[in-house]
């Protein structure tokens, strides 16, 4: 077009758009929000982590001077008589009906003008329980006779559960197979077979910006503003809960103090909404750091992983069965089984593989997504059993898997074929910065150090669609009307500059509209890595499509091509007056196979791979068990990096994240009671936590679906970290720890019981 | 139940009166009844820092402050910290080098970080991680946060 020409915009580490409302104070988000005649809303919660509810006593509460009103789901079924929700299941209902299943979950919400009078009378609400027998650890619940729900309700909106519908007797919410091959005979035919088991905890997000929603319901119709990363998602199920068209629910979200995948689908939103569609005032809740803990957590899991190997090393079979830990409500853990499940079998070129992935409802708080989909789980699991192996094999643990590595343009456990994805230039990355063709000393007497390294990918949601518009105003000033949620990650800056390239505008002139659903078109949803690869390329065409309408006015105004005429020059020339706009807009769904439904098999699982390496250097004390991580390296294949300090910071980011999942974070339970909700008991990484030589790097990379060569980066390094640290912890004390988090009393122990082994 | 008290407080040089309960904290009366956005109750239990504001120059944090301690004090926030359109050297140094993602932590660590440069004005890496335990990130920008706080202190020398 004709504007001055700029610099290019992509490549450049421009700064945030919202930099300065960020230093300054000045950033908006739902935190702050308040609303006229707005009531806030505090949940009382269950004790009890599964029992029928014999009586509800709000008289006292209610009573209390300043109290609006004391809510059960009975006052709210005289608005909404089915007042259940959830993005795969039904089956979370806003308040407990006439059951709990896990303790913490909301029975009661007291309204008032004032937090404080609100809280003040929960204390005074008093709840008769009959107590039922709990399950919570996955393997106990997936044969238990004891049922956290009579039954499955599936989701309309997710066609593949359909077959679910109606299920009863079990507390598995899905079962996902994949089958390749003939495993059987592989096994029965091979040189070595190894079987190992291994878990991990529930842990939880922890969004700096604890969960918010204010809902202002009246007149028919409703305005959500709430800390969400799926405004589309909440208005579609919104609407359904309240059987309204879609036009009558607008959700609005500025910025986001933090996500991690936390924040998805539905959270607050159906409770807070019903309540206002109660009282006709508009209702405000935000949870505590204490109550985050039971508004979703990460997924614990137990993955039993049987190999077939040949003597040279090579691996002919893999079995792999997980176990997902999915609390009393599904949430998207029916997803997290399905994806995470069909890439549980690692990286590598196996001819057999067999996958089953099961969801499991227990008496735990609900598991979602988290920062990863279970793929940091699942690579938990399978990166560590490669090193059991090597170790078992003699081999040096990067050469077996480089004998076993998958590589471009060969079929990845579904059958679908690996692309542009730097798995092994990502491992030769990390083996370069820890020297590993180096001799090591592991040191003698009480500190010994080791190192290790892991490698993992993962599959992207799909299919998704994105949809964006790219608006130029009567002055040639451009603005973009898109759902993706800037919760960090930086994805006003990067579609800006996407914008920018193609329309040749200076990127940080452009203003990004935040999701407002009444405004901003569909998005499935700020998630998986995805906004990059799908929201970037609706914007690319969108910006393509005011291109070509430039192009069209100008001949339209007779102008010769390439005219030195500015946009606005010729909207006045057309209008006559500073007048009109250009609009631009683009939508993007890539392809997708459905996999079959009995074997997994699919030609296309995935709009792109994302890719991981990660590697570690510890220094352990072998009297006490404490370690130190002396270097950790994270690699990640993202593509071209269209920002490079926003790609490094979420790579780093999302490393020192999984680095508190792999050794300090965990939610302990006791008779189903959460023990260490608050940030004094459950530690999250300090400055002080980040190892001192933490480096992080992307490969030089393309992926020439992405656009201009970008995709996902947010997950990456959230993969492969736990088993590198891991797997240089076993090279250090000479055996595997199976269970995460590794602590340094889980250290001591297997240093003991090792020592224990020789001396018997 | 609680009693109300008239208190009298500058906030950001300015005069002030407000009606504050024996249950208000610093933060209730700074984000309810002042409207101001920059700290934030996250943790509530003054571990993470969201909250942080100077009382007579000293950092505290807001969400285990009770308001009526702030009586006859100056309460200073990061809304006070800009003159005009020019920022306070930290929070440019905090822009250039990329210092944070969702920014919900950041008025605690760049108010910290302008206490930190008084009293060390050219800290080592070690004085920064210590200094600055009492801040988290979820995101965790810890490189670029040392970076920040390494720039700043060039700026301001």
């Amino acid at each position: 077009m004709s504007d001055l020409p700029s610099a290019r915009q992509i490549g450049r580490s421009i700064p945030r758009l919202e930099a300065r409302d960020k230093v300054t104070g000045r950033a908006e988000y739902v935190h702050h929000l308040r609303l006229p005649g707005m009531l806030h809303g505090k949940i009382f919660r269950s004790t009890m982590p599964h029992a029928i509810i014999k009586k509800i006593d709000v008289s006292a509460a209610a009573a209390l001077k300043g109290v609006y009103r004391v809510v059960t789901v009975d006052d709210i079924k005289t608005v909404l008589p089915h007042p259940y929700y959830g993005p795969a299941f039904h089956d979370q209902p806003v308040l407990a009906d006439g059951k709990v299943r896990f303790a913490g979950e909301p029975v009661a919400v007291v309204l008032a003008t004032d937090r404080k009078i609100a809280e003040e009378a929960l204390g005074l609400i008093e709840v008769e329980y009959e107590e039922l027998p709990g399950v919570y650890d996955e393997m106990e619940a997936a044969n238990s006779t004891t049922l956290v729900h009579d039954e499955l309700k599936p989701a309309a909106t997710f066609p593949d559960l359909q077959h679910l519908k109606g299920r009863r007797g079990t507390n598995i919410a899905l079962d996902y197979r994949l089958r390749r091959g003939d495993v059987e005979k592989a096994f029965a035919s091979a040189d070595h077979v190894f079987e190992h088991e291994f878990r991990t905890q529930q842990v939880m997000h922890i969004p700096m910006e604890p969960f918010v929603t204010l809902a202002d319901v009246s007149n028919g119709h409703a305005t959500l503003h709430t800390a969400s990363q799926s405004p589309s998602f909440v208005r579609i199920e919104i609407a359904r809960l309240l059987g309204w068209p879609e036009n009558r629910v607008r959700v609005k979200v500025p910025h986001l103090g933090g996500g991690f995948g936390g924040k998805l689908y539905i959270k607050l939103e159906a409770l807070v909404t019903s309540l206002s569609l109660l009282v006709r005032r508009p209702v405000k809740i935000s949870l505590t750091m204490e109550e985050q803990f039971f508004m979703v957590t990460r997924h614990p899991c137990t993955f039993r992983i049987k190999s077939a190997v040949t003597k040279d090393g090579r691996i002919t079979a893999r079995d792999c069965k997980v176990w997902w830990n999915g609390g009393a409500y599904a949430d998207i853990g029916p997803r997290v089984t399905q994806k995470a499940g069909f890439t549980s079998a690692g990286p590598y070129d196996i001819d057999h593989v067999s996958i089953d992935s099961y969801a499991v409802y227990t008496n735990r708080p609900p598991a979602g997504a988290l920062r990863g989909f279970g793929a940091p789980q699942t690579a938990w699991a399978y990166e560590c059993h490669m090193d059991m192996i090597a170790r078992e094999l003699g081999l040096d643990p990067a050469d077996f898997r480089r004998r076993n590595i998958l590589r471009n343009g060969r079929p990845q456990a579904s059958g679908t074929l690996l692309r542009d994805a730097d798995i092994e230039k990502s491992m030769d990355q990390v083996m370069r910065h820890l020297a590993w063709d180096q001799p090591y000393d592991h040191g003698k007497g009480r500190l010994r150090k080791g190192r290790g390294l892991a490698i993992g990918f993962k599959g992207i949601t799909a299919p998704t669609t994105s949809v964006a518009i790219v608006n130029l105003y009567a002055d040639g000033s451009c603005a973009l009307y898109i759902s993706t949620v800037d919760m960090g990650q930086g994805s006003d800056t990067v579609m800006a500059q996407i914008a920018g390239e193609v329309l040749n505008i200076e990127a940080s002139s452009i203003k990004v509209i935040h999701p407002d659903t009444d405004v901003t078109p569909y998005d499935m949803g700020t998630l998986g890595s995805r906004s990059t690869f799908h929201m970037g390329t609706a914007v690319r065409l969108a910006a393509e499509d005011a291109k070509a309408k430039i192009a069209e006015l100008e001949r339209d105004l007779g102008l010769p091509p390439g005219s030195n005429l500015s946009v606005a020059d010729m909207l006045r020339k057309k209008y006559g007056m500073q007048a009109g706009n250009i609009i631009g807009t683009g939508s993007f769904i890539p392809d997708y196979q459905k996999p079959d439904p009995q074997t997994g098999q699919t030609s296309k699982a995935t709009p792109f791979w994302g890719v991981g390496a990660s590697g570690a250097e510890v220094e352990v004390d072998m009297e006490t068990g404490e370690f130190t991580v002396l270097k950790l390296i994270n690699v990640a294949d993202v593509g071209v990096p269209l920002n490079p300090h926003l790609v490094k910071v979420q790579l780093s980011g999302a490393g020192i994240m999984q680095y508190g999942f792999t050794t300090t974070e965990n939610m302990v339970f006791k008779d189903g009671q959460l023990t260490n909700g608050s940030l004094a008991d459950y530690k999250i990484p300090s400055l002080l936590d980040m190892p001192k030589d933490y480096i992080n790097e992307a490969t030089a990379s393309n992926d020439p679906q992405g656009p201009f060569g970008g995709k996902g980066a947010g997950e990456s390094t959230t993969i492969a970290l736990s088993p590198a640290v891991g797997n240089a912890i076993a090279d250090a004390i000479g055996v595997h720890l199976l269970d995460l988090p590794i602590t340094p009393e889980t250290v001591f122990r297997a240093i003991q019981s090792k020592r224990n082994k020789a001396e018997a | 139940m609680s009693t109300q008290r008239l208190i009298e407080f500058t906030l950001n040089g300015d005069a002030m009166q407000a009606v504050v309960s024996t249950k208000d904290t610093l933060i209730d009366l700074l984000s309810d009844k002042l409207d101001l956005r920059g700290a934030r109750e996250s943790c509530g239990q003054g571990l993470c820092g969201c909250c942080t504001v100077y009382v007579d120059e000293k950092p505290v944090s807001g969400c285990l402050t009770l308001a009526w301690f702030a009586d006859g004090c100056s309460i200073r926030t990061i809304e006070g910290l800009a003159q005009g359109d020019k920022l306070d050297p930290v929070q440019e140094a905090f822009i250039e080098a990329g210092a944070f993602q969702c920014g919900f932590c950041t008025s605690g660590f760049i108010l910290m970080t302008k206490k930190l440069l008084e009293e060390h004005p050219d800290p080592s890496e070690d004085q920064i991680r210590h200094y600055l335990i009492g801040n988290l990130c979820r995101c965790s920008a810890y490189p670029e946060i040392i970076t920040a706080v390494q720039l700043a202190s060039k700026k301001m020398r």
